[in-house]
Formats: structure tokens, sequence, C-alpha cells
């Protein structure tokens, strides 16, 4: 007897961490409108009160601060919101995407709407980490790759791939909210710019 | 500026480059005034870490003058300042407990992946130590780049002079961690094996902690002689057994501490090629990883054993059983420097530490890659080299 999908839920490890290849489904049970067969998911503590935490990502023009792929992201009016993407090979992706999950200081979700580059949904959870010591922040994306495995390996050759971009981008957030800058070796601000590009 | 570059395996050379810039609103720029060889250096000279680019500026021993700040420094432009070695936000978990040396922020996001893999986690960043700490240009240089200058540096009073202090920046911190993590009772033996700078500051601090004897392990006679200067008995382990002569100094129960200041002399991170390094020395005789071990075995039941040293991957045969049947206390880590430094700056101050003894040769930063292939070559006698931006050639002793 292995541990099969149905088990997941019998022990207290995320499924984002489970072996089974079938995890992406199981994610996608507990998302409001779950989009794409791959699943990744990340943890990170931030020193910092949950409130403020979900307030600086609710304000979705401010991804690109920490989020280095993310060019930009512009609102449209109601919960839509257009975004525009760095992909491999100075290509740019776009998608129109719908917040469909809000609870003040607790989670946001969105969902991308038909049509998108990339079908893509994801959350970011605020819980309060034990022995206060601040927040726990957990990414959860669920995404199709613009053109399978091929395009993964050339996206993870550009460092653009999901699974490196999320664990960076968080602990971009992490270094903005708790020293109020993101770290960089740069030493000139011409290094700095290039860096950015 | 003009700053001490690396290009290669003992190819350092002394470059015009960029004057560095305020990037990040803590941010200061320091013009140096005073910056050393750590012996740490000698391991990028020598080529053992990876992660290294041509160009990148060295060293992590430095202390100036703050010429220029960013809008959340809290330094004033004309202060002298000593700048740890290691660079930590001050704000996260560990920085709270200060535990400045496992800061969660100081290394750029995307460099923190490669000790991440290695460690399980990512430490604190580190100045001109390769790209994997950081990639943040070191103080061989005029002028350096400080990042959470609000945090790390620490302000010398006025009539201070730099050789007294410099060594605030890593080894003399270093050193006395190391004896603190020995936790020192009264009448203690305490043996130190490596009388390099840090194995020579932790006998200093040993005896300030008041250890009743303290014995220092070596084959650099000028090294023992320095250790004997501050009152340490000496062993000289091309002469005699090491394990046998501890024995027997210490009546048969062994140091009630022991401290490895020996390792790899380096500030971290495995690489095959260290790995091998590791290999070559420990079976060769040359008693390098090999001090570890030593201490574990001659260390009194009940003991405790702080490693200083720096180790990289992984280290053959070491002795877990005599470790755990033994009771021993292992505590070891990169320096909080941070912590130490304005405890030991007032014990500098009062006279109760002396750092100058060290410093065998000061010689202008133009002279910088000399400066290095002396360290290199003859550590007996060059036990520490400062280098002096502003120092006119014609003040060369």
């Amino acid at each position: 007897m292995g541990t099969g999908l149905t088990d997941i839920h019998r022990q207290d490890a995320p499924v984002t961490t489970s072996k089974d290849s079938g995890r992406a489904a199981v994610a996608a049970e507990e998302m409001s409108a779950p989009k794409g067969d791959s699943l990744i998911g990340k943890t990170v503590t931030i020193n910092r009160p949950r409130r403020e935490l979900y307030d600086y990502w609710r304000t979705l023009e401010q991804l690109p601060q920490f989020m280095e792929n993310v060019e930009r992201v512009e609102p449209m009016g109601g919960n839509r919101y257009r975004w525009t993407v760095k992909a491999p090979a100075g290509r740019t992706v776009e998608w129109v995407a719908a917040v469909t999950e809000d609870r003040p200081g607790e989670v946001i979700g969105w969902t991308s709407e038909e049509g998108a580059d990339v079908a893509n949904s994801g959350r970011v959870e605020f819980r309060d980490a034990p022995g206060g010591r601040g927040t726990w922040v957990t990414a959860t994306l669920l995404y199709d790759s613009p053109a399978g495995i091929v395009g993964k390996v050339i996206a993870k050759l550009f460092q653009r791939e999901p699974a490196i971009q999320v664990r960076r981008d968080l602990r971009r957030f992490k270094q903005l909210m708790e020293t109020g800058e993101v770290a960089t070796g740069a030493w000139t601000r011409a290094q700095r710019a290039e860096e950015m590009n | 500026m003009r700053a001490l570059t690396w290009h290669g395996k003992h190819d350092v050379r002394v470059d015009t480059v960029p004057d560095p810039e305020i990037v990040n609103p803590r941010d200061a720029i320091i013009r140096i005034t005073s910056t050393a060889i750590c012996g740490s250096d000698l391991h990028l000279y020598d080529g053992y870490i990876p992660s290294m680019k041509a160009g990148d500026i060295l060293g992590h021993e430095f202390m100036g003058e703050v010429v220029e700040t960013g809008s959340g420094s809290t330094l004033r432009k004309g202060q002298r300042v000593v700048v740890p070695f290691t660079i930590s936000c001050g704000s996260c978990f560990h920085c709270s407990k200060h535990q400045y040396s496992a800061c969660d922020n100081g290394v750029p996001a995307d460099n923190q992946d490669i000790a991440q893999a290695a460690y399980g986690q990512p430490m604190a960043g580190l100045f001109g130590y390769s790209h994997m700490t950081g990639g943040y240009a070191g103080g061989q240089a005029e002028y350096v780049r400080v990042p959470f200058s609000d945090v790390g540096p620490i302000v010398i009073p006025d009539g201070v002079e730099d050789d007294k202090v410099l060594f605030l920046s890593d080894i003399l911190p270093t050193g006395w961690q190391a004896a603190e993590y020995a936790q020192i009772e009264p009448g203690d033996t305490v043996a130190v094996w490596g009388c390099g700078p840090v194995g020579l500051f932790a006998v200093q601090s040993a005896f300030l902690m008041g250890a009743e004897r303290v014995i220092a392990i070596d084959h650099f006679p000028h090294r023992l002689e320095l250790a004997k200067r501050f009152g340490a008995e000496t062993i000289n382990f091309e002469e005699a057994k090491t394990y046998e002569a501890l024995l027997e100094m210490t009546g048969g129960i062994g140091p009630d501490a022991c401290i490895d200041a020996v390792g790899l002399e380096a500030h971290g991170f495995f690489a095959d090629n260290i790995w091998d390094q590791i290999k070559v020395s420990t079976f060769t005789g040359t008693d390098r990883t090999h001090s570890i071990r030593q201490a574990i075995l001659a260390c009194r039941k009940g003991g405790r054993v702080s490693m200083p040293a720096v180790y990289g991957g992984f280290v053959d045969k070491f002795p877990l059983g005599a470790f755990m049947e033994k009771g021993l206390t292992l505590k070891t880590g990169q320096t909080h420097v941070q912590h130490y430094l304005p405890g030991l700056l007032n014990a500098i101050m009062e006279g109760k530490i002396d750092t100058t003894f060290l410093i065998s040769h000061r010689m202008p930063l133009e002279q910088a890659a000399e400066g290095y292939r002396m360290f290199h070559d003859k550590q007996d006698e060059v036990t520490k080299v400062v280098l002096k931006p502003g120092m006119d050639l014609s003040q060369v002793a």
C-alpha cells in the first residue's frame, strides 16, 4: 500500500510537498476557481503583522516591486487586472486575471480569464506565525506552462521557471517588508538597473 | 577608484573601477582608511571558493570614514566606523535574537539558492567573498558601499588609531565568540588549536573569561611565541604528540574546553576542490581537519568543544562515538559580529585587549597584490598585512 492522494488529507504535510504527481488536482479542490495543471507552493515567515503584508500585496500594482518577472499589473476596474509578465528570450506574455477571493488580512486569490497566454490561478494566504514570530505567507500557484515540458525547460534556462520565481519573489517580499529594501550586491546605480532588466 | 580585484588563481590586481554609490536607502559609502588581508582571503587567492567572477573586489576586514549616507542610514558624514564582515539586516527573526550571521535578508534573493541547497537555509551576506554570499564588493579599495549601515558599523571615538580597532571587523569578535562558546569556568584549562589571528585572540579572551590555564597548539614557532606572550603554555605539534602531551599536561584528565581555530581558515562553503583539500590535508599529517578529531578525543569527559574554525561540506572520520560517549557539547558558527562590537570596543578602550601586536606589515593599497603573495608564502613571519589606501609609498617601512 503506497501513500495515495486520498491519504494526503490524513496527514499534516502540505499538498505542495506531496510526492504524488496528481497533487495539482488535490490543490485545485481548495481553490475557488482553479486553472492550470502544474502546482507550486512556498511558505515564508515574515517578521511583520499579517494585515500590513496583506495590504501591501492587495495593492496589486505594487507587485513588480518584488516580483522580478512581472513588468506591470494594471487595474481595469472591478476586480480585474491586466498582468504583463516577462517570458524567455525577451518576450512578454499578458493576461487578464480577476480577484476571486479576498478576505482582508487573510487571503487573496486570483484566476486568469479565458484566452490568457498562460492560464493560471493562485492564492496567497497570511497566517499568524506561532510564537509571535510574525506572519506565515503561503503562495500557491496553479499554471499551464506555455509550451508544455519544452517551454518549462527553456523557462528554467532563463531562470523564469515559476518554481524558481515564486521562491525568489517571496524572499524579495520578505526583504522589502522586513528591511524596507530589496538586497543587492550592485555597487552602482547603473549595475542595479542592469540587474532589474 | 582603485581596488584590489580578483582575476583567478594567484591573480589579484589593483585596478581602476567605478566608484560605489548609494543604491538602497539604508546604504552608506565609506572611504577606507585601513583594510586587512584575512587568512580566508587566501582561499579566494588559491581559487578554492566557487562562484567568484573576474573583477570581483575582495576584502572583508575594513574601516574608514563615512562620506555619503542614504536616507535610511543613521551614520553621519565624517564619522569613523569599523564595519562587520557579515551583512545583516537587523530586523529579521534571527537578527532580533542577535544571531546576526544567520540573517535572513543579507543575501540577494537570487544568490540565496546556492547556500539554501548546500546548508538547508541561506546565511548572512559577506563582503568581498564570492557571489553565493551576495556578490558584495569588498573593502580592499578606496571606497565601499555598506548596506544596512544603520545596523552594522560601529562608530569609533576620535583619537583612537585604526590599528587598535580594525580587527573588530572580524577576527577579534571571532576569537571572543570562540572563547564564549567554550563556556569557561574558573579553574578551567582551555586548549586552543591554531595560533593564527583567531586562535591568538581566543587565547587572550579565554584568560579574560577566567581560564586558569591556556594551552596553545601550532607548528609555527613565531605564532607559538606570540601565544606565550599572553601567558599560554604551548605545544609544537611537529615536535610533540599533541594528544599525549595534552593528557600529561592535565594530569590525565584532558582540557575542560577545546577550541579548534584551525579548520579551513575560510569563511565557508563547500566545493569539490575544498573537499579534495580536506582529504589531502587529513591524511598527509599536516593536522588540518585532524584538529577537530583531536579536540574531541583530548577533551575531558563532559567538556566543551568550540569550533570557530570554518569547515566546508563534509568531514570524514568524525569521531561521533567519542563525542556521544563522553557527553561533549559542541558549539560553532560564523561570528555574530554586531552582537560583540560595543563590549569589545570598550575592552580595547580600557586597555584590556590589545590587537596591534598582530600587525606585521603595513603597506599602501597599490601594493596589495604583493601583500597577498607575501601572506600566502610566509605564514610564519607574516601574521597580518594591513593595507592603507591613503598611505604614501615613501612611508613603507
